[in-house]
């Protein structure tokens, strides 16, 4: 191992660490704005121009508040909770291309951390991954409404998983690897997923808003049932790590589905725009495009939320057994057959 | 570089597999087991299964796991619950433990040491070399055992339906 391959995988997955925590700062500020103009309000706009230090305000709150651990938790497992919350939701991006390999110095450099061969699995156990946090805390708080409230997580997550590795079978049925890079790739010039698996992308869109316990499937949090959810025990920055982390987790979900289904870093007229910036800038303009269309996913996320009112705990089961999974497997079948009668001919 | 790895990734397998039945409570038990569990995935690796690896952490430590923690964590177990066991189950435990015990070190004995397995095709574990095994020579006993977890799903469905009729 050359020391400058480790130089230069040090420097990315500090630049994507970065980027996540800023992203992730920012959508609290997004959502809050969003959620203002939705409901015909200004939102907040003290902090700064346009309240845009706002994100910064709240964290240097969440640090100065007053820490407490509840003398009846596990105080280990409480500690562990949100810790683990949160770097479950970071590790995701670690297989993500994002953008193309790019020169720097006569020397190409791959813009993804690593681009092992399993990479759609390797997302799929991180997000599978990701419910240990909430669980282990909702236990150590010893609380029993947040127990309830861990266990419903977990039987959500669980029950959407399945699902979501349905759906993700078709499109692989499609694209015959696991990479994520190759799927990118095999995307290029208008063949995205999207347009071939419109079913499939519909059912992992839905799973990933129950597997980031977004509204309209927040249901682990509810303040009229469970009192607050997992976290009410948690105070200061614990509270903010498993805020924090929905929001990457957000991120994180919005750039699997664009990299899946929507063609990641291509974009139409791709070619023309490499022959115009030449090999080290046009990967960046792809990068540029690929935010562009991470951002609008969380966008929707955020827009969803402030439109849709939520399921109720037994519908939330009913759609997912009784809708998702039939409708994937439906979908894997007719995918399968479909691929059969094209090879054929 | 290698072999120390697997040094250092063998011994955190034993310790934490220890801990797992020293652990006074069930839910730390169940935490030290899903650890276990990971070195198991960091064993794959080394030995070149990605897939197997990676399917190791989805089902064993993201699925299976968080089912037993699930339900130990609505049993609420601790001491006063915990039964209390006759000596005769200790002497029984005492002596089925030491007849595993010689058992292992007989079989240990038996599979010559001095020569390690070297695997021929060192990519069998990758994901298609696996698949084209599977769906090859072992195709039969693949979908036998596919369909041993079927007949195992159907069984439990069916087992709380029946409940359900009942009440």
């Amino acid at each position: 191992m050359e020391i400058s391959f480790v130089i230069e995988k040090f420097i990315l997955v500090a630049v994507i660490f970065g980027i996540s925590l800023v992203i992730a700062m920012y959508s609290t500020y997004a959502e809050r704005k969003v959620a203002a103009y939705l409901q015909d309000r200004l939102g907040p706009d003290r902090a700064g121009p346009f309240g845009i230090l706002q994100p910064l305000a709240d964290g240097v709150k969440m640090f100065m508040k007053e820490e407490i651990i509840p003398a009846s938790s596990n105080k280990w497992l409480f500690i562990v909770g949100p810790g683990l919350a949160l770097l479950c939701a970071c590790i995701g991006t670690a297989v993500i291309p994002w953008g193309s390999p790019m020169e720097i110095g006569g020397k190409m450099v791959p813009l993804q951390v690593a681009d092992i061969n399993v990479g759609v699995l390797y997302i799929f156990g991180v997000v599978s991954l990701g419910v240990y946090g909430v669980m282990i805390g909702g236990w150590a708080s010893n609380n029993k409404y947040s127990l309830l409230s861990a266990i419903r997580a977990a039987s959500q997550n669980i029950s959407y998983e399945i699902a979501m590795g349905l759906s993700i079978i078709a499109l692989l049925l499609m694209t015959n690897t696991l990479s994520l890079k190759e799927i990118v790739d095999q995307q290029h010039g208008w063949r995205w997923n999207v347009l071939y698996q419109p079913l499939g992308f519909l059912i992992f869109m839905v799973c990933s808003f129950a597997e980031t316990n977004r509204a309209p499937f927040d249901l682990p949090e509810c303040e009229t049932e469970l009192i607050g959810g997992y976290h009410t025990e948690y105070s200061s920055m614990k509270l903010g790590f498993y805020l924090f982390a929905e929001y990457i987790n957000m991120f994180v979900s919005s750039a699997v589905m664009a990299t899946l289904y929507f063609g990641g870093y291509n974009y139409p007229g791709m070619d023309y725009m490499a022959t115009l910036l030449g090999p080290t800038w046009a990967p960046l303009f792809g990068v540029g495009i690929f935010f562009l269309k991470i951002v609008f996913f969380i966008f929707f996320f955020m827009w969803v939320r402030w439109t849709i009112p939520r399921f109720r705990y037994d519908q939330l089961m009913n759609l997912g057994w009784k809708g998702l999974i039939p409708l994937a497997i439906a979908n894997i079948i007719i995918t399968g057959i479909v691929i059969a009668i094209i090879e054929k001919f | 570089m290698g072999t120390q790895v697997f040094y250092f990734v063998a011994t955190l397998s034993i310790i934490f597999s220890l801990m797992v039945i020293f652990a006074k409570n069930p839910i730390h038990s169940v935490l030290y087991l899903i650890l276990t569990f990971f070195t198991f995935t960091v064993h794959y690796v080394l030995l070149n299964a990605q897939f197997l690896a990676v399917v190791n952490f989805i089902v064993y430590m993201g699925a299976i796991m968080v089912l037993f923690l699930f339900v130990l964590m609505l049993l609420n177990l601790n001491k006063e619950t915990e039964p209390v066991k006759s000596p005769l189950i200790k002497i029984v435990g005492v002596i089925a433990g030491c007849c595993l015990v010689v058992t292992l070190v007989g079989s240990f004995k038996a599979a010559s040491i001095n020569s390690p397995l070297v695997l021929k095709n060192q990519s069998l574990g990758l994901v298609e070399n696996l698949g084209k095994e599977l769906f090859g020579p072992f195709l039969l006993p693949f979908e036998l055992s596919s369909l041993l977890l079927l007949a195992a799903m159907v069984g439990a469905v069916l087992l709380s339906k029946r409940d359900e009729v009942e009440a």
